[in-house]
């Protein structure tokens, strides 16, 4: 299927959306949504979660057919179009979770569905040939022969990316591509995309990480509820305004001096966490905590930076108790428990954001009450039986301190948000009298609002005397929220250093194998 | 998508309670659809044997609830189907499979017999039985332990386990009762000294004949505390827990496998308990193959009950109408056509319940909406626009 490139006006935009709007049961996705790209320039789509940026981009991409309004590519209207058209009409979704067989090679990943052949056999050099060519043009270069299952997150991202434009796609759609990428990478992505708007093509990219909009987006368009609220030159505007668009009223951004983080506290007294030579086993490797020491003082943050997948998971769940040690020790004040189960590590002051909210944090199909007493459900029960009254009322008081929405005890926890359900989490691990707190990515995938809100409940729990080990892949948060910060390779600590001398250009080799410069 | 933050503000006040409505529309409806479906089919087959679906569907009603006997025999076999049920149910709701029910529902006849006929004929009757029911709960869980412990210890799957120990226990039971304790020329034990319970005829002289007896009163008792245990105790909260996220659980502080290992060992004594019903109740003496496959019923009757107690109870109470209202058409059509239409039930649930779901959010989404939809009948650019979206469910 071909769509005439006519009309003067349209020619402009590679895609125009007009009064989108898409409802999922009572769930308003879109309302009235608008979006206007120019051909030739990378626009950046951001939004709170929930906000409908997904399922606009869905709309766009053919998954789903809108209730009402009209979709343009090229000035031509698509309304209700499928993903095969899409695809046929050149525009490429590279999603977030990559859809790559890990078992074959980076060239036979990209010819997937539309080899090459020659007599009826797939011909293998001359895809290899293609991966080549395209590489060339675009400056993705990547080894067409290597398997996939050897490639780093970054380069299997560049395979999805480079696999979209072997398909033909004009129109780049990508949805968070930086969540899972070290500063290396985000940089290299940037170049990449850069590059391909330079060779024509049209880029729309979802994110929510405001310094990579002013870096890389010509233009950008805000929604807020379904709609579109903004529609920014990115010249003329700053991170300040893009926030309160996103959010409808004034929000502080989180910088350490905003913040108001104070020197690390010296006065307050009480149990931190000291680790002694802790070793974890896991899946991938033996040794996938290797060796860690460190101690963390009341009062204090130390921030553990890192690229995902090098050991921070395993050693979070170590100390909660729910990955066995291979050896070292684990001690809370001047009590060991390195051996200790889950609820009497709990009972002893240690709490715990867990970085699968969906998955650890919450029992989905569990009210919010019931939710909010998990890990202390124990407390809430005489001789067995759950004490119904006295649950009720602490989770309205938690509720309410906590500003959980909708504030009905009795809603399943999947019927919330995202930044909702980990307002949950931290109502129950920082609304009790604990010591030592593991908080573990603990403003993923929340909204600008509620990661405000955390932020501000970690550092008044470190104010109040508490140990706090950050864990995130939010270089950002780690870097303004800690008092130290430890780079985590490989299941090592590769340094730990205070706040003060860190810096994304410090940290970022560190994250990806590089050396401490000799000081 | 599915959680916007605005919606889940604006439609705060309205949300829990159809909240509620949905949860319980989702519980009842898969039952029901798959309860229809089987009758189109009975109606199918009854017409390929010539004969009216009205008059046999009449027929099977009149012989189940039509008179007092009728009504006797359909409370005996749903007493059985109850306990069974309920074993299941309870594992299921700990995430855990249990198709042992067969071998536990056998194992706690059988000991319960065992005690009754030691125990002395002039054993005060509240104790004799108080007893024999214990002894009865006592194997079925011991048969329903021991894929418990392999799961905790070994991660063996209870599928697999429950399964095999069903042989075994069959097959022990079979080659006592034939080598050692049972009366001459028949495959069962002499009758029981102690412990019989009161049929329910020697008060409603009408059911006279019929197997019922006051063992229904324990089944719902059983059932009351399961619900009890399941929803209010906190060993019920961490159980459902493990059933749907062991990883939350056990960041809960839950002991997972502790949890499987407890619900077996609960389910099992609920099976076995239900051996109380045939011997201490209806024959007063152990009889080997006296479970029939009311074991693996039991899976069925926790599927369309939903894993709920209550559901159980009326789950037990539809599958006994159908095998009591079989009897009563042999004449017009094979009995067999009951063991069918059980299969297709099943069959129908099992496949019901994500399917009804679309359809339920399918039926709102268009109630919801009829003003604001303007354009997506009328796809412009292609034919392909009708696709479900698969994201929507």
């Amino acid at each position: 299927m071909t769509y005439p490139r006519n009309t003067l006006q349209s020619t402009a935009l590679a895609v125009r959306m007009h009064g989108i709007s898409k409802s999922f049961g009572p769930v308003r996705a879109n309302r009235d949504a608008s979006l206007d790209v120019v051909r030739g320039e990378i626009h950046a789509l951001v939004g709170e979660n929930g906000a409908g940026k997904s399922t606009l981009m869905k709309i766009l991409g053919g998954l789903i057919t809108p209730d009402a309004g009209t979709v343009e590519v090229e000035g031509r209207d698509v309304t209700g179009w499928s993903t095969a058209d899409a695809i046929a009409a050149g525009v490429g979704v590279v999603h977030q979770h990559f859809m790559l067989v890990p078992t074959l090679t980076v060239a036979e990943n990209l010819v997937l569905g539309k080899e090459p052949t020659t007599g009826g056999r797939i011909d293998m050099q001359r895809a290899i040939a293609d991966v080549q060519k395209l590489g060339e043009e675009t400056g993705l270069v990547i080894d067409g022969t290597r398997l996939v299952s050897d490639l780093s997150v970054g380069e299997a991202q560049r395979v999805e990316i480079l696999k979209t434009l072997y398909r033909g796609a004009r129109i780049l759609v990508l949805d968070e591509p930086t969540a899972v990428l070290s500063p290396p990478e985000v940089k290299e992505l940037v170049q990449v995309l850069k590059r391909v708007r330079e060779s024509g093509g049209t880029v729309i990219i979802i994110t929510h990480r405001l310094e990579e909009v002013m870096a890389l987006s010509d233009n950008i368009t805000v929604m807020r509820a379904g709609a579109t609220v903004a529609n920014l030159h990115t010249a003329d505007t700053n991170p300040a305004e893009i926030a309160q668009a996103m959010v409808g009223r004034h929000v502080r951004l989180s910088t350490r001096e905003s913040l108001g983080a104070a020197a690390a506290r010296t006065d307050v007294s009480g149990p931190g966490l000291t680790v002694s030579n802790l070793v974890v086993g896991g899946v991938r490797r033996t040794r996938e905590v290797d060796d860690v020491s460190f101690e963390i003082r009341p009062g204090e943050i130390l921030g553990i930076a890192g690229v995902e997948g090098n050991g921070q998971s395993e050693l979070i769940e170590a100390l909660a108790g729910l990955r066995p040690v291979v050896s070292g020790s684990i001690r809370l004040g001047s009590r060991h428990i390195t051996d200790a189960s889950v609820r009497d590590r709990h009972d002893a002051g240690l709490s715990h954001i867990p970085e699968d909210r969906q998955r650890r944090g919450l029992v989905m199909e569990y009210t919010v009450a019931d939710n909010l007493v998990l890990g202390q459900q124990h407390h809430f029960s005489h001789n067995g039986t759950l004490d119904r009254a006295a649950i009720a009322d602490y989770a309205r008081r938690q509720i309410a301190e906590f500003d959980i929405r909708p504030a009905d005890p009795l809603l399943p926890a999947r019927a919330l948000s995202g930044g909702n359900q980990q307002k949950i989490v931290v109502a129950r691990e920082m609304g009790r009298d604990f010591h030592v707190l593991l908080a573990s990515q603990p403003t993923r995938g929340v909204d600008v609002g509620a990661i405000e809100f955390i932020h501000a409940q970690i550092l008044a729990a470190r104010a109040a005397g508490r140990a706090i080990l950050l864990v995130s892949a939010e270089l950002n948060e780690v870097l303004s929220l800690s008092d130290r910060i430890a780079v985590m390779y490989r299941g090592r600590f590769v340094t730990v250093m205070p706040a003060a001398e860190a810096s994304e250009d410090v940290l970022g080799p560190l994250m990806i194998g590089g050396q401490v410069a000799a000081a | 998508m599915t959680s916007s933050t605005a919606a889940g503000i604006t439609v705060s006040n309205t949300r829990s309670k159809s909240e509620r409505r949905e949860k319980i529309e989702e519980a009842l409806f898969p039952p029901l659809v798959a309860i229809l479906v089987a009758f189109v089919c009975g109606d199918i087959l009854i017409l390929s044997f010539g004969q009216s679906p009205l008059t046999v569907w009449r027929l099977m009603l009149e012989g189940a609830w039509g008179n007092a006997y009728g009504i006797g025999q359909v409370l005996y076999k749903a007493t059985t189907l109850s306990f069974t049920g309920l074993a299941v149910a309870i594992g299921y709701r700990a995430g855990l499979f249990n198709i042992g029910a067969e071998g536990q529902l056998a194992a706690g006849g059988f000991l319960a017999a065992v005690v009754g006929l030691a125990m002395p004929a002039a054993t005060p009757a509240v104790i004799a039985i108080l007893v024999c029911c214990a002894a009865a709960a006592a194997g079925g869980g011991v048969v329903g332990a021991v894929p418990g412990w392999l799961r905790t210890r070994f991660g063996a799957h209870e599928v697999i386990t429950t399964i095999m120990i069903n042989f075994i226990v069959l097959a022990l039971l079979n080659w006592v009762i034939a080598t050692h304790l049972h009366v001459p020329e028949t495959l069962h034990t002499p009758e029981i000294r102690a412990g019989a319970l009161a049929r329910l005829d020697s008060f409603i002289g009408a059911m006279h004949g019929s197997a019922a007896n006051l063992t229904i009163v324990i089944a719902v008792l059983v059932a009351a505390a399961s619900w009890w245990y399941l929803f209010r105790t906190r060993g019920g909260y961490d159980l459902r827990a493990v059933g749907l996220q062991p990883d939350a659980a056990e960041y809960g502080g839950v002991n997972v496998g502790g949890v499987f290992f407890k619900a077996l060992t609960i389910g099992g004594a609920i099976a076995g308990l239900g051996g109380v019903n045939f011997v201490l109740g209806y024959k007063h003496y152990y009889e080997d193959g006296f479970a029939g496959g009311t074991g693996f019923l039991g899976i069925a009757v926790a599927l369309v009950g939903r894993n709920n107690p209550f559901g159980v109870i009326l789950a037990a109470l539809f599958f006994a109408t159908l095998s009591q209202g079989g009897l009563a058409v042999n004449a017009f059509v094979p009995k067999q056509i009951v063991d069918v239409l059980q299969g297709v039930v099943i069959i129908a649930i099992a496949a019901s319940v994500p399917e009804v779901r679309r359809i339920l959010l399918g039926a709102r989404r268009r109630i919801s909406e009829p003003p604001t939809r303007t354009t997506p009948d009328v796809p412009t650019a292609n034919e392909h626009a009708a696709t479900p979206p698969a994201a929507a469910v």
